[in-house]
């Protein structure tokens, strides 16, 4: 076997030939478990040519991440691949065996998944790392894959090479590690490139600046097969897109075409969710949509209603929170933070990961004290009380996390987590109520939660782990609701959740919040999302609010440098 | 108890519709899907259970009725497994020594499991400088082998099946300690405990409504599992003469009177060592069961 080419802008004539697939698949169909119940990928056909781009989207439980895998042999046990073509580079692969298999892995075709960090040995230097497909592929002896690996990580956008190449996984920023892995996946400068979500992880500057670099690796000359549930991510760099659902490609054509003119109804939908650049107040997800709430109203009166205008819901004042991190430094999580949120308006924080948004969110909840400054709730002191003078006026907020399913007791069934929620302090209770009319309260009540959320009563008896991403995150705010509070603190509320489930629960928050006039201080590291749901946005980094006001004026001209940059990596709908 | 019904869709062929292959020998039981392992299991531990509550339903006999002529009998349709050095019959024996055997098991294992709740949720509540503490203190437990720590509590206090079971109790404590702080240091700082407090509820709601619970419920599986090892324990204290006395019908003190006849009589021996096995591993079997299923609900 000869070593493959050093040089990664070689423009090897085969390879730039259309007439030549890097990948044909026809008719690709996978099953588990019973030959009776649905293929996971029924009849799923493609092809890919070098230097093209192909984008597979489609949501949880659609099948692409099953496709991306069947083209490396990686379908898992038990399942059963069957397709009338799986030809790649040229031959057919279809039943090869696991050593077959193994042979053209990163020779062939490479591999980029999701999670970096898991993707990585933690324990071994990434020059090793990415060295392994070299050691098993090429006869180059220990020197040689140094300077090819060097090459690689120096191809891929990590200049200095050389100073990270010894370093492990955990010692790389999430960036690098991607770019890593991404490397691992070229060293053998395969034909094809599967890539599966490699940005879904990644803070949205870097998210611009691994797509910007997996462009670059297919204006090479390499075939890509870039699976992503997000479409605004998609439109950067595919040249085609395959919409996948339920097994089978619904879609196909090239990017604009799908992007501007979508004629299957699944691809509309998930289109018409991405809240990018939608109106506030604006539905997201189709009104008649199996949960959607009663009415779809179009525009939203922008005009809180208020009572004491004066008063904000919530103010917060210098504050500074410093954690004591390894080796005796400090850590500045949170420095001389302020805002106020006004009532019945909505207030968006967003920064990316480490940028302190979180621990804004838990000083603002009393869950952390601040170091310095102070949080007022509705113009009375709130972060300076002691525990238990505040625990009475906790029910004026309600807060939704985005790890839902933790916030929830794992032993409870959701009759009794909504239950637990409105037998609470401050929820209605009369002093000389008897037991039983408690109860039919309390009952009644539950179902009036549900309602509101858009779950029928038949849930009441299941537990958190049994529903689905969308109904917990349902049940989550339907117990954030139930002590009536007037402020909502929302932590990354969607940020699990597909985008059409996203789009009917932002829907939802819209509707609650004009019900009961709430008012919302919603955290994202998602621009798109908090340029849809807020009124004003304040964004985060290092600590600090670099950038607030109006959300139009912030999205239409950030004055901030680092806003600049954080608004020009969105990605966009082209 | 006996009242478990048997819905007879036993998979003889190793396949059951729809069950995925590798699935082997699963058996309904009501709402119940045991395995064959776990079927049997919970059959034996029914009839030690029948054999404490009322052993002259299974063995009408007296277990001190000595009759020398039948002395070092093998077993036989008369006497089922044998009879000893007296000439009592082992298997009256065997089923009257479930009581003794089973109640120093079950006593001893909550004994354990009530000193490490004890010790655990001090350690776990009360500030760094009792964990601390509690901690070195349970150290200093965790440097003896149990079973030292029990022949050294039996050697302070006398020899005796209470001693045996106290003492059984005592060296199991530590470990039980150790797993609720871990447990409790993870419920606490867990989100719903977070998302309750954000709720407003009060330190000694939070407590008892979540943290507790959570705590506790994996102690169920954990005591079942000791349940087995404290009968070992305490049969091991009696077969060195330190918890039951002979004549009396437990198995660890048969098992030891026996030692003296192994090469000739080793029925003596034989059965109640079956029987402390049997009991052993059908308590981890139900053990590890209540924990698969605990796992998956």
């Amino acid at each position: 076997m000869t070593p493959p080419s050093t040089d990664l802008n070689s423009t090897d004539q085969d390879r730039l030939n259309p007439a030549v697939p890097a990948l044909r698949v026809r008719k690709l169909r996978v099953a588990f478990g019973d030959p009776d119940t649905r293929p996971a990928v029924d009849g799923v056909s493609f092809e890919v040519a070098a230097g093209e781009c192909l984008a597979i989207v489609g949501e949880s439980g659609s099948g692409k991440s099953v496709t991306a895998r069947s083209l490396l042999g990686l379908a898992g046990a038990g399942a059963r691949v069957s397709a009338d073509d799986l030809t790649l580079a040229g031959e057919s692969v279809l039943g090869l065996s696991e050593s077959a298999w193994r042979r053209r892995r990163g020779r062939d075709v490479g591999l980029v998944l999701q999670d970096a960090l898991a993707s990585l040995d933690p324990l071994r230097p990434i020059v090793r790392e990415i060295g392994d497909s070299l050691r098993l592929h090429t006869r180059q002896n220990g020197r040689e894959r140094t300077i090819r690996v060097l090459e690689i990580l120096e191809s891929v956008g990590l200049p200095d090479a050389h100073l990270y190449a010894g370093r492990r996984s955990g010692e790389l920023s999430g960036g690098q590690r991607q770019r890593a892995l991404i490397a691992a996946a070229l060293a053998l400068d395969p034909p094809l490139l599967v890539a599966d979500e490699p940005t879904t992880a990644l803070d949205v500057t870097v998210q611009a600046q691994v797509l910007r670099l997996l462009e670059q690796v297919r204006d090479r000359g390499t075939a890509i097969v870039l699976i992503s549930h997000d479409l605004a991510v998609v439109s950067r760099i595919a040249d085609r897109i395959a919409v996948m659902h339920d097994g089978r490609i619904v879609e196909t054509g090239p990017a604009e075409q799908v992007l501007q003119n979508p004629r299957h109804a699944e691809t509309r939908r998930m289109l018409a969710a991405v809240p990018v650049d939608k109106p506030r107040g604006s539905r997201l997800a189709p009104a008649d949509s199996a949960a959607a709430g009663p009415a779809a109203i179009v525009v939203r009166d922008r005009t809180p209603t208020d009572v004491h205008p004066a008063v904000p819901a919530l103010e917060a004042t210098g504050l500074v929170k410093t954690f004591a991190g390894p080796h005796g430094a400090r850590h500045r999580a949170v420095q001389d933070v302020s805002f106020r949120l006004d009532r019945g308006s909505t207030l968006g924080i967003v920064g990316e990961s480490g940028s302190g948004k979180t621990t804004a969110a838990r000083l603002v909840l009393a869950l952390t004290a601040p170091d310095a400054g102070e949080v007022r709730l509705l113009g009375k002191p709130w972060s300076a009380l002691p525990e238990a003078e505040r625990r009475t006026r906790r029910p004026l907020i309600g807060a939704v996390y985005q790890d839902v399913l933790a916030s929830f007791d794992p032993r409870l069934s959701v009759r009794e987590i909504l239950g637990h929620a409105i037998t609470g302090p401050g929820t209605g209770a009369e002093p000389g109520e008897t037991r039983r009319a408690g109860r039919a309260r309390q009952a009644t009540r539950t179902l009036v939660l549900l309602d509101e959320v858009g779950l029928v009563a038949g849930i009441l008896d299941q537990r958190p782990t049994d529903l689905s991403g969308g109904q917990r995150q349902r049940v989550g705010i339907a117990r954030a609701l139930a002590s009536r509070p007037q402020i909502l603190i929302c932590d990354e509320p969607v940020s699990a959740l597909d985008v059409s489930v996203q789009a009917q629960v932002l829907d939802l928050l819209d509707e609650v919040q004009r019900e009961h006039d709430l008012s919302v201080l919603f955290i994202s590291h998602d621009l798109g999302v908090i340029q849809h749901v807020s009124d004003r946005v304040a964004v985060m980094h290092e600590g600090r609010i670099v950038e607030s006001g109006p959300a139009d004026q912030v999205f239409a001209a950030p004055q901030n440098a680092y806003t600049q940059a954080l608004l020009g990596a969105v990605p966009r709908l082209s | 108890m006996s009242e478990l019904e048997i819905q007879a869709s036993a998979t003889g062929a190793g396949r059951s519709p729809g069950g995925t292959p590798g699935r082997v020998g699963r058996l309904r039981v009501g709402r119940l899907r045991l395995t064959v392992v776990e079927l049997a299991a919970v059959l034996v531990t029914l009839l030690l259970l029948t054999a404490a509550v009322a052993p002259r339903l299974l063995a009408p006999g007296d277990p001190l009725a000595i009759d020398p002529l039948a002395a070092f009998g093998a077993p036989s349709w008369t006497h089922w497994f044998g009879t000893d050095e007296s000439g009592r019959d082992i298997y009256t024996r065997v089923i009257d020594g479930a009581r003794d055997s089973l109640l120093i098991g079950l006593t001893a294992t909550a004994i354990g499991l009530a000193l490490g709740v004890v010790l655990g949720t001090i350690a776990g509540t009360l500030g760094a400088a009792v964990d601390f503490t509690v901690n070195r203190f349970l150290e200093v437990l965790f440097a003896f082998p149990g079973l030292l720590l029990a022949l050294l509590f039996i050697l302070v206090f006398g020899p005796g099946p209470g001693s045996a079971i106290v003492a059984v109790g005592l060296s199991t404590a530590p470990g039980y300690a150790r797993i609720i702080r871990a447990q409790l240091l993870r419920v606490r700082s867990a989100a719903f405990v977070e998302a309750a407090t954000v709720q407003g509820l009060g330190r000694r709601r939070i407590l008892t409504r979540h943290i507790l619970p959570n705590t506790l419920a994996p102690l169920l599986v954990l005591g079942t599992l000791g349940v087995g090892q404290a009968i070992v324990w305490a049969a091991a204290l009696s077969y060195l003469g330190l918890g039951a006395q002979p004549p009396a019908a437990e198995w660890g003190a048969m098992l030891s009177a026996g030692r003296t006849y192994i090469t000739s009589s080793w029925w003596m021996s034989f059965f109640p060592g079956l029987f402390i096995v049997l009991t052993a591993v059908c308590a981890t079997t139900l053990g590890r069961a209540i924990e698969k299923r605990m796992r998956h609900a």
